[in-house]
């Protein structure tokens, strides 16, 4: 071997990976084809451990246009229009630098989105951080939001919703989840693969420097003490290159001179190049003196491994080079040729004409290790689902407990956040944020498009695979709640070191869990991501698969938010209330701990309530829809009245039918069964509203009205709670900031 | 020719980027810090002879652009040493 | 009426302005790009907002030197109505058109919101159906919005009414709690002398459809419109 086992380690590569490469390549390779493989054999670009499981999700239905293995999926939504959409994690970068590892997220997914011919209309982003009483935990938070919103606001996409939630385990791994949607013709959908032997291989955009070098590796190995050292592998990135390039090649793309087109993202030049050939089983071959660089004297290795960003690879039908080059002078961008297409199916490198690297595309793209890692329950998980044995004055139902309750972070209004994300750019918001699902009009068409990012760490910490299809009813369901049919998803899988069989066990259970939902619900999965490694000295983030949940509502003036439209509406509660604690945001807040059984979710009923909700959407009785999650019933409720201009809620509900005594007004409250929704019923329409989802086996009750100023909420006939809408707002509105602003207190 | 600029908005203008900085300082327990001012800082490689053309042309420039009269102020300095250093 | 909707690179409300003008008023409406030196037979520009050039070195100090900005120039100077709105207001003021400047808004963050905005003066083109104190609320979506001028540029601009736009509490009260970038004197948007040049941070192009929150942007459009008939 030429390799000592110091230069294996620090390329990631394995002597048995090693030897495959050997096998594969016929000889053994140079430091560069090294480098090549060493890349996109990663973790992050091969999927080497997820691979065999990812295999098993729905990727099928009679809309879907573009499943997994292009830059971005993409479902039809009538009269000719696709839906591209994908989420993307950041995670890593974000943590070693808040601001900029956010903001090139948001970047990434933005390219992959138009990298496909569509036009970016809508962000969203899925957070996970550690708790904000940790300046550490602080800087990440401003830093993240703050970078989120630099590079979203530049670029005129707004950035519609998302979910945040906080965790000591995500203190020293932050999630960062970047979900983009875009539209485009389906004629128009242009694909990342090159074709037509002799085509021009052009390259555009920010010039290639030394920075995010091995970048893909790093975002494959955990984080050490050494961690600080990699600070130059972190990108800059620059919304207003990435704004020409949306622009330039979004034009480019109406001409059809081009073949195919690649982003330049994780491995930089290395995996546009190979992706390119294998997926159109041809060879390419550049030249790197051609690349334009931003430092010099750099080696072809350094050239193609950078990960800097902004780039973009095309290749272009021969004859029309003119045409494209001209479009990007207009934008003051510079497009090079860099090489050509060839008919070997080999990748193949020059430098200032002499061959460096020399390597069969399919072998960097597709015959890369794939793991089947053993997997196994973790030894505590009977400990984890027992509810812990309290007596009744640890389980409080008093007006103090629901104000704790909306002031947590994980509950309390993000307004703090979304107010730093211009939302409203390109005037199709029509749900504003905060309000419900991320909802968009289609301009040109009746319809819009609503959309909502789900997880749940917690239940998935104590029941991965249940979690998980939780994750994809709530996800869906906010979806219909706006009147919307689900019909995609995409998810992003963040979890901690795949070589441990716990996690690999954790992995494998929510995939089964995502599919088990996906394929019940209609949405089939479209793509997504895997971020593994998320662990710092052993210590693992909680499961978290992020489902991004994409549907269509054919006429846009029939959109509910959340909120009461009016006093004097009947309350009616789809789904029935079993009054489960287990993993409970409630349980969270008031014993520190994350224990117990997640909520049951019976599949069959939850698309019941969700097709009820998509059918009435055009009849008019439901004035607005909200869906049960965290914090369960009476949060639900009240969030209902907040931005209402104050309008109360008195309701009167049935004492849920769980198990014991102890607890149960808690349950009754604060539990989080799912598949629950609280509607705003027009009160001459209600009756028959009933009727309707007795017929459509939704199960619907009246539980009370809306009007005067209050909350209140009576179990059988008694007040359990009361207080005025303006104090509970007051205190939803105002916990999250004053949480971020309090004194921070450093941890011995 | 080498010209570095410094632009800096003028004292009567007031500075929320340089107060949250102070109070950020103060908050990690450096109240010895009594104000900050944030400024921008531009390196120019300037294609002239002497040192007085490139104060000139350095100059001429920060008025015209790097430079917002309304609200900032500029000072520089001209460095007839070549451009090596950089790294 | 013609618009012409001037395209910088960076400019990203430039198809809001331009769908509001010609798919909600029904107006004639094109895209100009900077590079252009004509405004063909515009009878009013719009300079979009957006984050032209980046906004790297300051909010709109480079597309002054864009091109078309001769023509903007003349065309304001002939008495025409121009509106500059977030960072078109920015390029009208790094240009000279409109005097002052924005810092970063006062606590430091890009601010996306509904915001109060009290109509002040009734004698612009784009103010011209509106009544002096009415309210409107319309989003601002920018970080550097917080304007400022000289003292005594302040003085002349309120001696000559030209403070055209504030921002107000729901109720019309010029209110620091309704201030939200601490822009002095609470100026949300201002005049040339001519008063054919107006600027504003608010966005009522985002407001001209109810579906999306608010039509109290539809004067601004409302009153160029009846100004050109």
């Amino acid at each position: 071997m030429v390799f000592d086992s110091a230069t294996l380690q620090r390329h990631g590569v394995t002597p048995d990976e090693y030897a495959r490469i050997v096998e594969l390549v016929g000889r053994e390779p140079n430091l560069l084809e090294l480098g090549l493989f060493s890349v996109m054999w990663s973790e992050h670009c091969s999927y080497k451990s997820s691979r065999v499981h990812l295999k098993t999700l729905p990727t099928e239905g009679a809309r879907v246009v573009q499943g997994p293995g292009e830059n971005a999926g993409a479902v039809d939504i009538g009269d000719g229009l696709a839906a591209v959409f994908k989420i993307e994690s950041h995670n890593h970068p974000s943590f070693i630098e808040p601001y900029q590892g956010a903001a090139t997220g948001v970047g990434g997914i933005i390219r992959d989105i138009f990298t496909m011919g569509a036009r970016p209309i809508a962000l969203l982003d899925s957070l996970r951080f550690g708790p904000v009483e940790d300046p550490a935990n602080r800087r990440v938070v401003r830093g993240v939001v703050a970078g989120i919103g630099g590079y979203g606001n530049s670029m005129g996409i707004p950035t519609i919703g998302g979910e945040v939630m906080f965790d000591e385990t995500y203190s020293g791994n932050p999630l960062v989840n970047v979900f983009c949607l875009g539209i485009a013709r389906h004629d128009a959908l242009v694909k990342g693969q090159a074709s037509g032997v002799g085509n021009p291989v052009y390259y555009v955009g920010a010039k290639t420097g030394r920075d995010g070098i091995h970048g893909a590796t790093m975002a494959s190995a955990e984080f050490d003490e050494t961690s600080a050292d990699k600070r130059p592998a972190v990108q800059v990135g620059d919304p207003f290159m990435e704004k020409l390039l949306l622009e330039a090649c979004l034009e480019v793309m109406q001409t059809d001179a081009c073949v195919g087109v690649q982003d330049m993202g994780a491995a930089g030049l290395t995996c546009a190049t190979s992706e390119t050939g294998s997926r159109g089983e041809v060879g390419v071959e550049i030249d790197v003196m051609h690349v334009p660089q931003r430092e010099a004297g750099m080696t072809p290795y350094e050239i193609m491994l950078s990960e800097s960003q902004e780039r973009m690879l095309l290749i272009v039908h021969k004859g029309r080079e003119a045409e494209v080059e001209r479009i990007f002078e207009k934008w003051d961008l510079h497009a090079v040729r860099i090489g050509e297409v060839t008919a070997d199916k080999m990748l193949r490198i020059r430098d200032h004409g002499t061959l460096v690297a020399e390597v069969p595309n399919r072998a960097l793209t597709d015959e890369g290790p794939v793991y089947r890692r053993p997997f196994a329950p973790p030894a505590d998980m009977a400990a984890r689902q027992r509810m812990p044995s309290v007596d009744a004055t640890q389980l409080p139902v008093t007006l103090d407990a629901l104000l704790r309750l909306l002031a947590s972070p994980g509950i309390a209004s993000k307004r703090w956040i979304y107010r730093q994300f211009d939302h409203m750019v390109r005037t199709n918001t029509i749900v504003l944020t905060g309000l419900g699902a991320g909802v968009v009009r289609v301009k040109g068409t009746n319809r819009a498009l609503a959309m909502s990012l789900d997880g749940n760490g917690r239940f998935c910490q104590l029941d991965p695979r249940q979690g998980a299809r939780l994750a994809v009813a709530e996800s869906a369901r906010n979806v219909a709640c706006a009147g919307a049919e689900p019909i995609g998803a995409t998810n992003c899988l963040n979890f901690g070191n795949p070589e441990r069989p716990e996690i690999m066990w954790q992995f494998a259970e929510a995939v089964a869990g995502i599919g088990e939902a996906c394929v019940a619900l209609g949405t089939p999965i479209t793509g997504g991501n895997v971020s593994l490694y998320n662990e710092t000295a052993g210590a693992p983030i909680l499961p978290t698969p992020v489902i991004g949940v994409v549907g269509v509502l054919e006429d846009a003036s029939h959109v509910r938010s959340r909120v009461f439209q009016d006093a004097g509406l009947d309350i009616v509660l789809l789904g029935e209330n079993h009054g489960e604690l287990g993993g409970s945001a409630y349980l969270t807040t008031f014993l520190g701990t994350i224990s117990g059984v997640p909520p049951a979710l019976n599949l069959a009923a939850e698309g019941a309530l969700q097709r009820f909700l998509v059918a009435e959407a055009g009849l008019g009785a439901i004035t607005s829809a909200h869906d049960c999650s965290d914090g369960g019933f009476v949060v639900a409720l009240a969030e209902c009245c907040f931005d209402s201009g104050g309008i109360g809620a008195d309701v009167d509900v049935p004492a849920a039918s769980g198990d014991g005594e102890v607890g149960m007004a808690a349950a009754t409250l604060f539990g989080e069964s799912a598949t629950r929704v609280i509607l705003g019923v027009k009160p001459e329409a209600s009756t028959a509203l009933l009727e309707r989802a007795r017929s459509a086996g939704v199960a619907a009750q009246r539980v009370g009205a809306t009007g005067g100023t209050q909350i209140r909420v009576a179990i059988d006939g008694v007040v359990a709670i009361e207080c005025p809408v303006s104090e509970a707002e007051d205190r939803w509105t105002n916990g999250f900031s004053q949480w971020l602003e309090s004194p921070p207190q450093r941890r011995g | 020719m080498r010209a570095r600029v410094f632009v800096t908005l003028k004292p009567s203008v007031f500075d929320p980027q340089g107060r949250t900085i102070v109070e950020a300082l103060h908050s990690l327990g450096h109240t010895e810090v009594g104000d900050v001012r944030q400024g921008k800082y531009f390196e120019l490689d300037l294609n002239v002879e002497s040192a007085a053309a490139a104060e000139a042309l350095a100059t001429e420039v920060s008025q015209q652009v790097l430079a917002n009269p309304v609200i900032e102020s500029f000072r520089l300095e001209v460095d007839s040493e070549s451009k090596a250093g950089r790294s | 009426m013609n618009f012409a909707v001037v395209v910088f690179p960076g400019s990203n409300c430039d198809h809001d302005a331009y769908h509001a003008v010609k798919h909600v008023f029904g107006q004639s409406a094109e895209f100009v790009w900077h590079k252009e030196t004509s405004l063909g037979d515009a009878d009013v520009v719009i300079l979009p907002g957006g984050f032209s050039h980046g906004d790297y070195l300051r909010t709109g100090a480079i597309a002054r030197f864009s091109p078309i900005m001769a023509s903007v120039r003349a065309f304001a100077e002939a008495g025409k109505p121009v509106i500059g709105i977030c960072n078109g207001f920015q390029i009208l003021m790094e240009c000279g058109l409109l005097p002052g400047a924005m810092l970063r808004n006062r606590d430091v963050q890009f601010h996306c919101e509904h915001v109060g905005v009290r109509i002040e003066q009734a004698d612009t083109p784009f103010t011209g159906k509106a009544s002096v104190g009415q309210m409107l609320r319309i989003p601002i979506a920018h970080g550097e919005g917080n304007y400022f001028a000289p003292p005594e540029v302040i003085a002349e601009l309120e001696a000559h009414r030209r403070v055209i736009f504030r921002y107000a509490s729901a109720d019309g009260e010029v209110t620091d709690a309704a201030n939200p970038n601490g822009s002095v004197h609470n100026i949300a948007g201002i005049c040339n002398e001519g008063r054919n040049v107006v600027g504003l941070m608010p966005h009522p192009e985002r407001a001209v459809e109810l579906v999306t929150g608010s039509a109290d942007g539809r004067v601004v459009f409302e009153s160029v419109i009846q100004h050109g008939v």
